[in-house]
């Protein structure tokens, strides 16, 4: 099964998308990495990467907010021993329907060219009919 | 002294303007930013000093790529992957225990190259770009004078990093949190460039006394 990390320059926001992708998907291993490593907005890659080791998923999904975020991930994904590199997507979507349509699309048994996809066309999903 | 402490004596040197600096980038970055440019380049700065007093680096290139994982750890904004990959390939460009003014200015050089890749801007973006661009072409030909140090290498830097990091006054910015603001951010000095500004300053400074 894929797993996800869901990075947010805010704890709240991690967290908050881990709950509710969770409600959905509750066998999906889904980490939260918000905020900085002081507890303040921003990024913290250390505690990405330690999410990532945390994860025995096959696959791995990276979903980020903002900015640094996405650098952070970036960082991250490069430092990685190839071995772990090659578990590893980030995923362009918008973060929390992106989260949510891919945390869906796991539980669903999807692998993760799958997940991505569905992450993905959250983007063009239109809200209001 | 050897090219090892000299770089022990730069950082040191990056991380006392970080402090001194610190309320001046956080108001640049206030007003066209989150506000927290000169908090993280502080915090930033003092982890990575703590982090070489509990190891014994041996060459240049080890100083450098500790301060390139302090930075990428604990900055918190998109300035540590940024400057943590430049310091990164600033250690990867240099090898040996000593540095000639041409490895100063390639080391600039590879700094600049990863900066670019990791933040996918360009000069005129309103970036650390604007300022470390002309910095390194001004270090590549101060480098390539007979009577060339690695202190006129960073000197040369920094001045042409202050007259870039002036040059983002009108700009418009093109990436980062300022480019949310549109035309709102003209007129305000880009915070990364002004950071990386004195840090070339502070190296430059450093050197100078050692000399």
């Amino acid at each position: 099964m894929v797993g996800l990390v869901l990075i947010s320059h805010s704890a709240k926001i991690a967290e908050g998308t881990v709950d509710l992708v969770r409600q959905m998907a509750g066998e999906v291993e889904l980490v939260a990495v918000g905020g900085d490593s002081e507890g303040g907005f921003g990024t913290d890659p250390e505690r990405i990467e330690a999410a990532i080791k945390e994860i025995d998923a096959d696959e791995i999904l990276l979903l980020m907010d903002l900015g640094s975020a996405v650098l952070s991930a970036e960082t991250v994904l490069e430092m990685l021993s190839e071995e772990d590199r090659g578990r590893v997507r980030l995923v362009d979507a918008p973060f929390v329907e992106g989260a949510f349509s891919a945390g869906v699309s796991a539980s669903a048994g999807s692998d993760a060219d799958e997940c991505v996809e569905a992450a993905m066309e959250a983007r063009m999903e239109p809200k209001l009919h | 002294m050897g090219a090892t402490d000299r770089t022990l004596g730069i950082v040191r040197e990056m991380a006392a303007a970080m402090e001194e600096h610190r309320q001046y980038l956080t108001k640049l970055d206030s007003e066209i930013g989150d506000g927290d440019h000169g908090n993280n380049m502080r915090r930033g700065f003092a982890a990575a000093l703590e982090r070489l007093e509990g190891e014994d680096p041996a060459s240049p290139a080890d100083v450098l790529k500790s301060v390139s994982m302090a930075l990428i750890g604990k900055v918190g904004g998109a300035a540590g992957p940024l400057y943590g990959t430049a310091f990164l390939r600033a250690s990867t460009a240099l090898s040996g225990d000593e540095v000639s003014p041409q490895d100063a200015a390639g080391a600039l050089e590879a700094a600049f190259g990863g900066i670019k890749q990791r933040g996918k801007a360009e000069v005129g973006d309103k970036t650390i770009l604007d300022a470390l661009a002309p910095a390194v072409e001004a270090a590549k030909e101060a480098a390539g004078s007979p009577e060339a140090t690695v202190a006129s290498v960073f000197r040369a830097a920094a001045e042409a990093a202050e007259a870039g990091a002036e040059s983002t006054v009108p700009l418009t910015a093109r990436k980062g949190r300022a480019s949310y603001l549109g035309a709102r951010a003209e007129g305000h000095r880009d915070p990364g460039a002004t950071s990386t500004q004195l840090l070339l300053d502070a190296a430059a400074r450093s050197l100078e006394g050692s000399a």
